[in-house]
C-alpha cells in the first residue's frame, strides 16, 4: 500500500472520529433512516441539548429501565404483523435488550380524521394481543385526532417501563477483543416484507415480518451466559450492519463479520439481490445481536437456538482490536471490505 | 442462490488468480480500465482487487450513469420539480446528486413533490393515477436503461396519456470512451467492456478500441468470477500479442446486441448535437433526446427549462476520477469534505461511483492486519 493512500485513509478516520455536528438546514427523509444522518441528529443536536453523550434506546434509573418509541409504518398492515403489534414489540424489545424485564406500557395514538373504526378496532386488538403475549400491561395513554391528510391513518407512540434483571451487566462500551457476535435469527425479513407489501415492485415472495417480543431470547441468554454477556442490541432500522457499527464505535474496537455465516432466508436473499440492497442493512423487528465473551459463546448460541423459532441463530463474527471503530466483512468470495453505517434511505417508514 | 452462487465461488476465484499471476510479466505494470460502474461496485464489494497481483491495476472508468450528470442538469431538474403542478419522479440515487444549490432531496424537503420510483413504468402509473397533475420522469443511464424509457414512452403514446413527460438525460457509451482515449494523460493497456450496455448494443460498437487505438477489450459479466476471468482474458491477449474484442459475457450478450431494443431506441430518441458530461465537458453526439415523434412528452420543451450551466466546484476532481487519471483517494476532498452523506461530487453519490464504492467498501488498507 502506497504511503500516500495510507495517509489519506488515516485522515478520513480522524475526520470520522470527530463528534458529529448537526449542520443541515432542514430535515430530510435521510434523518429518519437510522444511518449517518440520524446519528448526526441525535449526537449533534439532541444529546448535547440535554447534556448527555448519546440518546440510548433505553435508560436505566434506580433499577428500572425506561424507553419510548413512535411508529409511523406505511402500510398499517403487512404480512406477519401491523402497526399495533410493532408498537408493542418495538418498545418491549428496547427494554429487553437493555437487560430489563418489560413491565408496562403507555400508549399514545394520533388518529387521522376519516380512519375507519374497523381499522382502528383491529389495531387496538392487535395491541392488546401483543401486550398480553409479551406479558406487559397497557396502563395509561392519550389520543389525538388530526385533519384528514395530516397523517397516514394512525401514528402510535408507546413508552415502556421495565425492571433491570439482576443477571444483566450490559453496556455498549463493554466489548472486548475476542468477543463473539451472535444473531438470534434470519435477518432482513421485516424490511423486505414491508417493501413487498407496498406493492411498488412487481415482485411477490412469501416473506413475513419477524415482529415479536425478544424477551424470551434475552431471558435465555442471561440464563446461559450471565455476566459473560457484554451487550445486546435490537437490529431494527439500519439492520445488523448499523448495530455493529454503533457498538464498534462505542467500544473502540474492530469487528470482522463472516458473510457466509449470516443467516438469511433464500426469499430475502433473492429479493435483496433483485433490488440491489444488502440484507445486512435491512430492518428487523425480532432479531437481536449479542456480543458475548468467547468462552460463553457456545452456551449462549445454544440458548438462543433453544428458544422457539430460534433454530437459525448463528455466530457471525468476532470482535478485534485494530482498526478501531471499523466493521469489516470477509466476503464469501474470499475478499474483504468495509461495512459502514447506512447512508441515504432505501426504505422509508418501515417502523 | 442458483445461477448466482456459481459465479462467486472462492475456490474457482483462487484458481483464476493463480492463472492471472502466471500470465503477467513480472517487471511490467498493467493498467486495465473497467468502463462500467457496475463492475467498479463488484470489484470493491467482493474485494476482487485483493486477488490480483500488485502489478495489475484496475482503473475505474466513466460508466456510472449518475456520476456523469453535470450540475446544471440537476438544477434544471429541480426547477421543474418545484413547479406546483408537477410530480417529479426519479431513481433513488439521483435524489442525492448535488446541483448548484442543493439536491432533489433538499427540494423535496422544501415542498417539491419528488418521488422515488424503480422503473419508468412506475412513473407512468403515477400519471394515470393523478390525472390532475403532471408527472415528470428524470431519465438517466446509458443504452442499458434507455430502452425501458423508450418502451414507457411508446406505451404512454399508445394510451394517449397527456400528463406524462420525460426529462431525458440518457447518454451513449462510445463517445466518452473516444474522448478518454484522446486525452494524453492516460495510459491504458486494455478495457473491461460494459456487460449491461452490450446486452443492448452488442459487442460490435467496441471494435474501434482494438482497430483505432490498439487496445484489447473483453466484455464482462458482473459477478466476481466474471471480472477475474475478463482480467485474465485481457492479460492473455497482451501476452499473446493479440488485440481484439472478446465476449466473456456470452451467456447474456449476443455479438450483434438486441435488435428489438435498438429499434425502439431509434424510434423514440435522437442524438443531441452535443451533451455536457460531468468533469468531461461537452462531447458531441453523446446524449439522447426525444425524437420529433415524441416531442409532446419532452419535459425540456414543455417547461422551457432554464438550461443553466454550473461549473463544478473547484475542489471537486470527479472529472479526473471519471477519466481514471486519479484514484478516488487522490482527490483533495475525498472522505473529508466530500463523503457519501454530504457529497460534493457525483462519484460519491451512486453505489456505482468509484469514490462511493472505494469509501464504502474499500476504505481499509488491504495490507493492514486485523488483529
Amino acid at each position: 500500500m502506497a504511503t500516500r493512500e495510507q495517509q489519506a485513509l488515516e485522515l478520513i478516520e480522524r475526520v470520522r472520529a470527530k463528534p458529529p455536528r448537526f449542520r443541515d438546514t432542514q430535515i430530510t427523509m435521510a434523518h429518519g433512516a437510522g444511518g449517518k444522518a440520524t446519528l448526526t441528529l441525535i449526537e449533534g443536536l439532541l444529546a448535547p441539548a440535554f447534556g448527555i453523550e448519546t440518546l440510548a434506546d433505553a435508560a436505566t434509573l434506580d433499577g428500572l429501565a425506561l424507553t419510548t418509541d413512535s411508529f409511523v409504518v406505511k402500510p398499517l398492515r403487512f404480512p406477519g404483523g401491523s402497526i399495533g403489534e410493532l408498537a408493542v414489540n418495538g418498545t418491549v424489545n428496547d427494554l429487553a435488550v437493555a437487560g430489563a424485564r418489560p413491565l408496562a406500557l403507555t400508549l399514545s395514538l394520533v388518529l387521522e380524521e376519516g380512519l375507519s373504526a374497523e381499522e382502528l378496532r383491529a389495531e387496538v386488538e392487535a395491541i392488546a394481543r401483543a401486550a398480553e403475549s409479551a406479558g406487559v400491561g397497557v396502563i395509561a395513554g392519550d389520543t389525538k385526532v388530526v385533519e384528514r391528510g395530516r397523517c397516514d391513518g394512525m401514528y402510535v407512540t408507546t413508552t415502556g417501563l421495565g425492571r433491570l434483571d439482576p443477571r444483566a451487566t450490559l453496556g455498549p462500551a463493554s466489548l472486548r477483543p475476542g468477543d463473539r457476535l451472535l444473531v438470534s435469527g434470519p435477518i432482513g425479513e421485516h424490511g423486505i416484507a414491508i417493501m413487498l407489501a407496498r406493492g411498488e415492485f412487481e415482485l411477490a415472495a412469501p416473506v413475513e415480518s419477524d415482529t415479536h417480543s425478544l424477551w424470551p431470547e434475552v431471558d435465555a441468554l442471561l440464563d446461559a451466559a450471565g455476566d459473560a454477556l457484554r451487550c445486546i442490541r435490537d437490529a431494527t432500522r439500519g439492520g445488523v450492519a448499523s448495530v455493529l457499527n454503533e457498538l464498534a464505535r462505542a467500544s473502540g474496537v474492530a469487528m470482522i463479520v463472516r458473510e457466509a455465516h449470516v443467516p438469511v432466508r433464500a426469499e430475502v436473499t433473492g429479493a435483496c439481490e433483485i433490488l440491489g440492497i444488502d440484507p445486512m442493512y435491512v430492518a428487523n423487528e425480532g432479531v437481536l445481536v449479542a456480543a458475548v465473551a468467547p468462552d460463553a459463546a457456545e452456551v449462549a448460541l445454544a440458548a438462543l437456538r433453544s428458544v422457539p423459532g430460534g433454530a437459525a441463530a448463528a455466530e457471525i463474527g468476532e470482535v478485534k482490536t485494530e482498526p478501531p471503530g471499523l466493521v469489516l466483512v470477509e466476503t464469501g468470495f474470499g475478499g474483504r471490505r468495509v461495512m459502514d453505517l447506512l447512508v441515504g434511505d432505501p426504505l422509508p417508514r418501515i417502523c | 442462490m442458483r445461477f448466482v452462487d456459481e459465479f462467486r465461488d472462492a475456490e474457482l476465484g483462487r484458481a483464476l488468480a493463480a492463472e492471472i499471476l502466471a500470465t503477467v510479466e513480472p517487471g511490467r505494470h498493467y493498467k486495465v480500465m473497467e468502463v462500467c460502474g457496475g463492475h467498479t461496485h463488484t470489484i470493491y464489494k467482493y474485494g476482487v482487487d485483493d486477488m490480483l497481483p500488485e502489478n495489475v491495476e484496475l482503473v475505474h472508468g466513466p460508466g456510472c450513469p449518475v456520476c456523469v450528470i453535470p450540475m446544471g442538469r440537476v438544477d434544471d431538474g429541480i426547477a421543474v420539480a418545484l413547479r406546483p403542478e408537477v410530480i417529479f419522479t426519479c431513481f433513488g440515487d439521483m435524489m442525492r446528486v448535488p446541483g448548484g444549490a442543493g439536491s432533489l432531496l433538499d427540494a423535496k424537503a422544501e415542498g417539491a413533490d419528488v418521488r422515488m420510483v424503480y422503473s419508468p413504468l412506475d412513473a407512468l402509473r403515477l400519471a394515470r393515477e393523478n390525472p390532475d397533475r403532471e408527472v415528470v420522469f428524470l431519465a438517466v443511464g446509458f443504452e442499458t436503461t434507455a430502452p425501458s424509457t423508450a418502451l414507457t414512452l411508446m406505451r404512454a403514446k399508445a394510451e394517449r396519456i397527456e400528463n406524462f413527460f420525460v426529462y431525458c438525460n440518457h447518454v451513449t457509451i462510445v463517445p466518452p470512451l473516444r474522448a478518454l482515449l484522446q486525452s494524453p494523460d492516460l495510459r491504458l493497456d486494455g478495457f473491461i467492456g460494459p456487460g449491461h450496455v452490450s446486452t443492448v448494443v452488442g459487442a460490435r460498437p467496441f471494435e474501434f478500441l482494438p482497430r483505432d487505438y490498439g487496445k484489447p477489450v473483453v466484455i464482462s459479466g458482473f459477478e466476481p468470477l466474471d471480472l477475474l476471468q475478463s482480467v485474465h482474458m485481457v492479460l492473455r491477449q497482451l501476452a499473446d500479442g493479440r488485440c481484439e474484442v472478446e465476449n466473456q459475457y456470452k451467456r447474456v450478450v449476443p455479438y450483434e446486441g438486441n435488435p428489438q431494443a435498438l429499434a425502439v431506441l431509434a424510434e423514440v430518441f435522437e442524438l443531441r448535437p452535443h451533451f455536457e458530461w460531468r468533469g468531461l465537458g461537452f462531447i458531441s453526439h453523446s446524449g439522447l433526446r426525444l425524437s420529433e415523434r415524441y416531442a409532446e412528452f419532452d419535459a425540456e420543451l414543455r417547461y422551457h427549462v432554464p438550461g443553466v450551466r454550473v461549473a463544478d466546484p473547484k475542489a471537486c476532481q470527479c472529472g479526473e476520477v471519471l477519466k481514471g487519471v486519479i484514484k478516488p483517494w487522490e482527490c483533495k476532498v475525498f472522505g473529508t469534505a466530500c463523503t457519501p452523506e454530504r457529497p460534493i461530487g457525483t462519484c460519491m453519490v451512486s453505489s456505482e461511483g468509484a469514490c462511493a464504492a472505494y469509501y464504502n467498501y474499500g476504505r481499509f488498507a488491504r495490507e493492514r492486519a486485523v488483529v
